[in-house]
């Protein structure tokens, strides 16, 4: 796999990934399409995902957990709205309460794939697009509950413990 | 995730912060409608009013919660006629570059894997 090109918009909020793979493009739509692939991806590293649903066609949506290190899961869901296969899909990526529904009052994260075959093998283009910094935050989630205390415990250890000696002037 | 949290100590441990009240910033930081208020302000400078509209709570309790923000240096408020407009400590407005760089992280992380499983598959094209 080489990653071709990563570029990132801050006044856009947009992230670009193209990356080219060593394999035809319906191999490539398949880690895509195949829910039992995709959860052997979506997840970080150390956070398996695990899809309880994956209806792979337009207008069908997709519920799915990720598992961090700690055992507690992250819940999301997908939902299709343009699906060309094996060429581009276009979807919309937001966040799930612990019944696996979208969050009400979350706006998701909107994505396009674009996948084309090269002399070598396939290309694929993904582009992820946010609405605020807000919403970016939930998405790595700043807005759930255990993080945010996590976060504040972490941030009480570091005030009471390392009071920074002389504050450098602006 | 654990970027998350490194960014949250980071922009604790920033000079903005230093001079306030900790307890401050916990307490503002501990009610879900003022988080709420600060990830809009985060968005783009509004005023309180315009705040109001998103929550079932008087005028009166969104202002006394902006206030709370603004002791705890998490918001400033700047007035433009009538109105008094809000918006988000400039330090936060940096996190922008680190939140599409910790997206871009997880889908290089995400590129990988999928290169393994096709990898992994080892069929003939």
């Amino acid at each position: 796999m080489t990653v071709i090109s990563s570029t990132t918009d801050a006044e856009r909020l947009t992230l670009d990934l193209v990356a080219e793979f060593e394999a035809s493009p319906a191999r490539v739509w398949d880690v895509w399409e195949d829910p039992r692939k995709l959860e052997r991806w979506w997840g970080p590293p150390g956070w398996p995902a695990t899809y309880t649903r994956h209806d792979f066609e337009v207008g069908g949506q997709a519920r799915y957990y990720m598992t961090s290190p700690e055992g507690e899961r992250h819940y999301g869901w997908l939902r299709f709205d343009l699906i060309d296969g094996p060429r581009r899909c276009e979807f919309a990526n937001g966040l799930a309460v612990a019944d696996g529904e979208p969050a009400p009052g979350v706006e998701p994260a909107g994505g396009v794939i674009e996948i084309e075959a090269t002399a070598s093998g396939t290309r694929m283009l993904v582009q992820t697009r946010f609405l605020d910094l807000a919403q970016m935050e939930l998405m790595l989630g700043m807005g759930m509950q255990e993080g945010f205390a996590m976060a504040l415990g972490q941030v009480d250890a570091l005030l009471r413990e390392a009071v920074p000696p002389e504050r450098a002037t602006a | 995730m654990l970027i998350y949290n490194q960014m949250v100590v980071d922009l604790f441990s920033s000079d903005a912060f230093s001079e306030v009240d900790a307890d401050r910033v916990f307490h503002a930081l501990a009610d879900s409608t003022r988080r709420d208020i600060l990830a809009r302000a985060i968005l783009r400078e509004q005023s309180v009013s315009a705040l109001a509209r998103h929550y079932e709570i008087s005028l009166t309790a969104v202002q006394k919660h902006v206030s709370v923000l603004e002791r705890a240096a998490l918001v400033t408020k700047n007035r433009s006629g009538r109105e008094q407009l809000v918006i988000a400590n400039p330090e936060m407005l940096r996190r922008a570059n680190t939140l599409l760089k910790a997206f871009e992280q997880l889908w290089l992380d995400r590129a990988r894997q999928i290169a393994e499983i096709l990898a992994e598959e080892g069929e003939p094209r």
